[in-house]
């Protein structure tokens, strides 16, 4: 009898031709997600339809907590695997039953049923006769069962393969989407707000590599806002592989000519194609695709229709903008699920907000920010920007 | 930001003033000689014990208490606790009714506010506009079942000396109306910094804070006047008179003591100092900086006595500069090396309003451009001079950028 971790994973087996470099990207994923346990790296096993990785050297309740945090993963079943044989099945699946009892008050009945499949059609037994079988055998038990097909509490699954049968009762949801790496490279524009880290997850959950740019405008903000922005990395950080590459990007200088040379209504929206040009260039030494943004549509007067439009053109690059369609309570929701919530709700001001000005144009005009722009030292202010970046890599603490 | 920290001009010595090496060498040797647990019966027990009478005595001392009147908390925030919640549990329910003020720091008002949650009658004083309280409103506040007053002495946004002395007899005077209420003093912000002397003071209950007055933190006395009611907050072994129980932090209280004893030698000169130094500022800003608002009482006059209720503590100054939000003007200085606060060190990090400038009578633009200097006995005329120059460049500068 040995333990594995059964590891179904979803769409990324219909991805046909490119089967193969998916699953290399997401062995990867869940092996950076065990780097740093003790001991040496468990084997991980393709088999149809699943993974399985070795527990028998392994604490199996970190691994779950590790593994239920790497994108492809649908579901987690600690199971025991034993040879297809009768007895060493009934064993397995007592085994398993009384380890799931065990969070069950011992003083009342317990409803259960068994489901097995027999995908090893040599296997004598089918899987009614099989399920009878293993019921009857089950509910010889020290503690009161109850057969319950319809709404049972522990439903113990037994599974009959070629190289052996799996017997499992308790199971852990993964977070579904793709392998991180395995949709491209982006660049997350990454303030100290709620919306940019939620953004930031749902595109690692599309299997897209992530590295962040914060930008800092010391001192119209304080230090702390840039701790708060590494924080929201290393939340983020277990969810992209173990670490989460952040370009902190000196933002004053731009600020500051914006505010001498233009007009004040149209303040943000060049604010925020000064930030995607940054975001750009960083793309292009990252090798990204890509930039991703907390934007929404219609939160605030910057996110009309209009303004995205005019702010995007600032960049060639493709905008993913993952969090149109939601509402902020479930942007919040989901925030609280992923931890990046009481982070954002720290109080520091954030890059932008002292310079919001009282009425920002809702349709700024391309003529109007291009004859604004021209105002500007584009390159020099661009340059002094990247040269000015620090990189940081943060890892959860 | 001047890499060399001598360049660095420290001016929020009401958030916490830097220890002394006097006092870190006291801490360090509690910690490494004087080590023991001053209940073991042993000598090393019988030497902390000894450190910690020393500095009991020194403390008490430096407010004219006796000895056994004062017992070494966690700090200003658990003597409030100790002394507001420790006197009414003493009191035995003997009334429903509290009296605070609306400028106390938050470690006395939201005790109060829990308080009226528990059923308590809650009277808040208002302040006038520069943030001192009326010993009239406080007689016209009482009432026959009034069982405790809690006033500070030097509140710690604006430095407005209160009148504590002329409301304690306030207190003794209407003893006609039934019992005298117990009167707590949060004299965190006064001692070290104008005279403080308990029995001139007429006050059963005082909170003090170490790291006020360049001691460690997470260490505070409460005085307790003899007779005073009072039951623990803590059960436990039955330390410092039953009243506070747990091992004693014998290297903090070390710490405490020194600085209580050096606070108190040397506040007569310290005192003048500050005075002539918070005077200077304020004149510089006044002349030199358009639009800027002093909010507080004025300084006191040396010829009128420094440090007389109803002007300002000599080491706080209260501005608001319009247009420039407090917390840009921060950064801006702390570029420079200047370090100054919003409001409360503990309140300024959450968003929302400083309670004393609203219960002043602020309008909201001048609270959110308002920025708290306090000085310290280290602090000198080229810091302020500096501080005044930053300041004018950094409004110039704030103001051509923010919100227009
Ligand atoms: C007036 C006043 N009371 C109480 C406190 C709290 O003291 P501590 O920080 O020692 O808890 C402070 C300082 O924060 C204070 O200024």
């Amino acid at each position: 009898m040995n333990r594995v971790l059964l590891i179904k994973f979803g769409e990324i087996g219909l991805k046909g031709g490119n089967r193969r470099f998916f699953e290399r990207v997401f062995i990867q994923r869940m092996k950076d997600a065990l780097t740093g346990l003790p001991g040496e790296l468990p084997w991980i096993k393709r088999t149809r339809g699943r993974f399985v990785l070795d527990l028998e050297h392994w604490p199996a309740g970190p691994v779950i907590e590790r593994l239920g945090r790497v994108f492809g993963v649908v579901e987690l079943a600690p199971a025991l695997v034993v040879t297809a044989e009768l007895g060493a099945i009934s064993g397995a699946a007592r085994q398993v039953l009384e380890e799931a009892l065990a969070e069950y008050p011992a003083a009342r009945a317990v409803r259960f049923r068994v489901a097995s499949r027999r995908a090893d059609k040599r296997f004598p037994v089918n899987s009614m006769e099989l399920n009878r079988i293993l019921g009857a055998h089950l509910l010889q038990s020290d503690r009161e069962l109850k057969v319950d097909l319809h709404d049972p509490e522990i439903t113990v699954e037994v599974e009959v393969r070629e190289e052996g049968a799996y017997a499992y009762a308790r199971t852990y949801p993964g977070p579904g989407g793709l392998p991180v790496g395995s949709s491209g490279k982006g660049i997350l524009l990454l303030s100290g707000g709620i919306d940019s880290p939620v953004a930031g997850w749902m595109s690692l959950k599309r299997g897209l590599e992530l590295e962040a740019v914060h930008f800092q405008s010391f001192p119209f903000t304080s230090e702390r806002a840039q701790d708060k922005a590494l924080d929201l990395a290393r939340a983020l950080a277990p969810w992209a592989g173990g670490t989460m590459r952040v370009h902190l990007a000196p933002f004053t200088a731009i600020q500051r000519s914006i505010r001498e040379n233009c007009p004040g209504e149209l303040g943000v929206t060049l604010m925020r194609r000064m930030m995607f040009r940054v975001a750009e260039a960083l793309a292009g030494r990252a090798g990204a695709g890509a930039l991703v943004t907390g934007e929404n549509l219609g939160q605030v007067a910057s996110q009309t229709l209009e303004s995205l439009a005019v702010i995007a053109e600032a960049s060639d690059l493709l905008v993913l903008r993952p969090l149109v369609g939601m509402d902020k309570t479930e942007i919040i929701d989901l925030a609280r699920r992923i931890g990046t919530f009481d982070i954002s709700a720290r109080p520091y001001e954030d890059c932008c907000s002292l310079f919001v000005p009282r009425h920002p144009a809702t349709r700024p005009r391309r003529e109007a920010v291009a004859r604004a722009e021209a105002r500007l030292a584009l390159p020099a202010l661009l340059e002094q920007a990247l040269a000015g970046v620090k990189t940081v890599d943060a890892a959860p603490r | 930001m001047p890499a060399d920290r001598r360049l660095e001009r420290y001016l929020d010595h009401a958030a916490t003033s830097p220890p002394r090496p006097e006092v870190t060498a006291a801490v360090r040797e509690a910690m490494e000689v004087t080590f023991g647990n001053p209940s073991s019966l042993h000598r090393k027990g019988l030497e902390a014990e000894r450190a910690l009478t020393r500095a009991r005595e020194e403390v008490a001392g430096a407010v004219g208490a006796g000895p056994g009147e004062i017992v070494f908390t966690s700090g200003g925030t658990e003597s409030n606790n100790l002394a507001i919640r420790g006197a009414l549990r003493g009191l035995d329910r003997r009334g429903r009714h509290l009296i605070t003020t609306a400028v106390e720091h938050p470690a006395v008002l939201s005790v109060a506010r829990d308080l009226e949650q528990d059923g308590y009658r809650l009277t808040v004083l208002a302040p006038d506009a520069r943030g001192v309280i009326s010993v009239d409103d406080l007689g016209r506040a009482l009432a026959p079942d009034t069982v405790l007053v809690s006033i500070m002495a030097v509140n710690n946004e604006v430095g407005s000396i209160q009148p504590i002395a002329e409301a304690a007899r306030l207190l003794g005077e209407e003893r006609t109306k039934g019992p005298r209420p117990v009167l707590h003093v949060d004299a965190a912000q006064a001692l070290g910094r104008i005279p403080l002397n308990v029995g001139e003071l007429g006050a059963d209950l005082v909170s003090f804070s170490a790291h006020k007055l360049g001691g460690p933190k997470g260490v505070g006395a409460l005085y307790v006047k003899r007779g005073t009611p009072l039951r623990p907050l803590l059960a436990g072994g039955g330390q410092e008179g039953g009243l506070r129980s747990g091992t004693e932090n014998v290297p903090a209280i070390a710490g405490f003591g020194v600085a209580a004893h050096l606070a108190a030698e040397e506040l007569p000169a310290v005192m003048a100092e500050l005075a002539g130094l918070r005077h200077r500022l304020t004149q510089a800003v006044r002349e030199q900086i358009p639009g800027s608002r002093l909010n507080g009482p004025p300084g006191g006059e040396p010829a009128a006595g420094l440090a007389r209720p109803g002007t300002a503590a000599p080491h706080i100054v209260n501005f608001s500069f319009p247009g420039a939000p407090g917390e840009v003007l921060l950064h801006y200085l702390e570029e420079e090396g200047i370090y100054v606060s919003t409001g409360a060190a503990c309140s300024s990090r959450k968003r929302g309003r400083s309670h004393v400038l609203e219960a002043m009578g602020l309008a909201p633009e001048e609270i959110d451009g308002a920025i708290r200097v306090s000085l310290g006995p280290r602090t000198t005329a080229a810091d302020v001079d500096a501080l005044v120059e930053a300041l004018a460049r950094a409004l110039a500068d704030i103001r051509r950028f923010t919100r227009r």
